[in-house]
């Protein structure tokens, strides 16, 4: 029996899909480059997988297929740093609602506001060639 | 079958020692230092290169580690392991070692570790290059440091542990290096110096963070029959183990648990010992909030509860449990890939060679190495004749 996999199929209007690329992770990126933040799913055993990977390592199947996540979690931990020449920022742990884990960075915040157990949502951010997935404080419960 | 325990008390550490450390200049290369300390260990050993012929290295500096350190030192070994698990490289050689010597395939393994990071870069020298993406650098982590401080962060929202608590760590470290006359920093350090020092990566400061000293270490490891003939006091190998969870941070199932509870526990077992038998302990403190997890996750104290147990000079001279009696790679020396110093001062200290900062009565020492970010984890129990 297929489990239930987490988060949603990905877009039916995409562009460029993973399948046309040629490994985990520029799949990855070309769904960013689209707004979405993909992560790969077991049809074994039903679990999250992040980062993109050719295999689970939750269980070992060749089963894993590309999701869309709804770009919201929690933050697990978060550490500021400031560099001598530019505002300080804060690096996070974000726990995906899908069940995974992902670092990542604080945007349209300030870096020293940020709490462990605060919800955040995504924003892709151009970073040079490539767009990062980061995260921004999205006001609900902490 | 097979049981690891049959390892327990068949090796003995016979050979110790540390090359120049410090700043040695920009004309000293990582290799100078490792072989520099190869040749100090078996003149400590009372063994010349022509008895050993087992070879095992791990290096930043230059690739295939055994065969260049082979060649340079004049050695052609018939068993040669250059396994890459970082910092704690250095102490799973001692297991592989001692398993390759009880199954015959060597005789004497000399274990060597040299990087001249600070002389040459001023910095740390990465363990390697990685060809694989990251995604964890494009945020700007600062790496490791980073990695460690989210470790802190987390430890802290969950235990309520405080900044004051791991000020302690390296406090102490300071002390134990003022007994420690090659330690590299030798000035008073305050709490409040620790948390008045300029924040690297939240809530770690630079004082939370290791030195960057150049340096090298070595060690011989030989069949107990053989050690007995020698002119140190044989320090046995009593039980090894090793684990890991992760590579990257973000990829760590629990930042505040670490694989050490695993390693740990196998160590023990193997041993037949448990935390209160252990007279020293030695762990890799990279940054202070290792020294905390590793307390935990080695048992001697319960989850969350390090930061009390630090507390009022817990680990510093004086205190209830002697942790990293040579200063650390807080305060000592810490040339990139620390490990290899964890071994050489439980063996020192088991020998009653420790010079100042000796503890009395010391018959069993710990020795923990950290690998990556909180990624491999490798225990090893050591003692003396007495524990056998």
């Amino acid at each position: 029996m297929t489990p239930d996999l987490p988060g949603t199929a990905l877009p039916a209007d995409l562009t460029d899909t993973p399948t046309s690329q040629g490994g985990p992770h520029p799949a990855y990126q070309a769904l960013l480059a689209q707004d979405v933040l993909g992560f790969q799913a077991c049809g074994a055993c039903g679990r999250a997988v992040f980062s993109p990977r050719e295999r689970c390592s939750h269980c070992g199947a060749d089963a894993l297929s590309w999701r869309a996540s709804a770009g919201r979690g929690t933050i697990y931990s978060t550490s500021v740093i400031t560099p001598r020449d530019k505002p300080a920022y804060a690096v996070v742990l974000v726990d995906l609602d899908e069940g995974y884990r992902m670092m990542s960075r604080i945007v349209d915040a300030e870096a020293a506001s940020v709490r462990i157990d605060d919800r955040v949502e995504v924003r892709f951010v151009a970073a040079g060639d490539e767009v990062l997935p980061m995260f921004t404080p999205d006001g609900g419960p902490r | 079958m097979n049981d690891e325990r049959q390892l327990r008390g068949r090796t003995a550490i016979v050979g110790v020692a540390e090359s120049d450390l410090g700043e040695v200049g920009p004309g000293v290369t990582a290799l100078d230092l490792a072989a520099q300390a190869a040749g100090r260990a078996l003149d400590d050993a009372g063994l010349t290169i022509a008895d050993v012929d087992g070879l095992f290295a791990h290096s930043a500096f230059f690739p295939m580690p055994t065969v260049v350190l082979g060649e340079r030192l004049g050695i052609r070994p018939r068993y040669s392991d250059s396994t890459a698990t970082g910092g704690s490289s250095f102490l799973t050689h001692v297991r592989h070692a001692a398993a390759a010597i009880e199954a015959g395939m060597c005789e004497v393994a000399l274990i060597v570790y040299g990087s001249n990071q600070r002389s040459a870069s001023g910095g740390l020298v990465a363990s390697s290059q990685s060809y694989i993406p990251s995604y964890e650098v494009p945020f700007g982590a600062r790496l490791p440091v980073s990695a460690y401080a989210l470790a802190a962060a987390r430890h802290m929202h969950e235990f309520g542990t405080t900044r004051e608590q791991l000020a302690e760590v390296a406090v102490a470290a300071r002390g134990w290096a003022q007994l420690n006359p090659v330690a590299f920093e030798q000035g008073d350090l305050s709490i409040d110096d620790v948390l008045g020092s300029r924040m690297v990566s939240s809530p770690l400061t630079v004082r939370d963070c290791c030195l960057v000293t150049d340096g090298g270490g070595a060690i011989v490891l030989t069949s107990a029959e053989r050690a007995r003939d020698l002119p140190q006091a044989p320090v046995y190998y009593l039980g090894g183990a090793e684990a890991q969870t992760h590579m990257y941070i973000s990829q760590m199932p629990d930042l505040t648990t670490t694989a050490a509870k695993q390693s740990g526990a196998r160590a023990f077992d193997l041993a037949g010992l448990k935390p209160s038998d252990v007279d020293v302990v030695q762990v890799y403190d990279a940054f202070t909030i290792n020294v905390l997890l590793f307390l935990e996750d080695l048992g001697f104290c319960a989850k969350g509860e390090s930061g009390d147990f630090v507390s009022g000079g817990g680990i510093a001279p004086g205190g209830h449990l002697p942790v990293n009696t040579n200063g650390g790679g807080l305060s000592y020396c810490h040339p990139g890939m620390y490990g290899i110093f964890t071994l050489i001062e439980a063996a020192r200290q088991i020998r009653g060679q420790a010079g100042d900062r000796q503890v009395p009565d010391t018959h069993v020492g710990l020795a923990h190495g950290n690998g990556g970010m909180l990624s491999s984890q490798v225990t090893v129990l050591l003692g003396d004749e007495s524990v056998l």
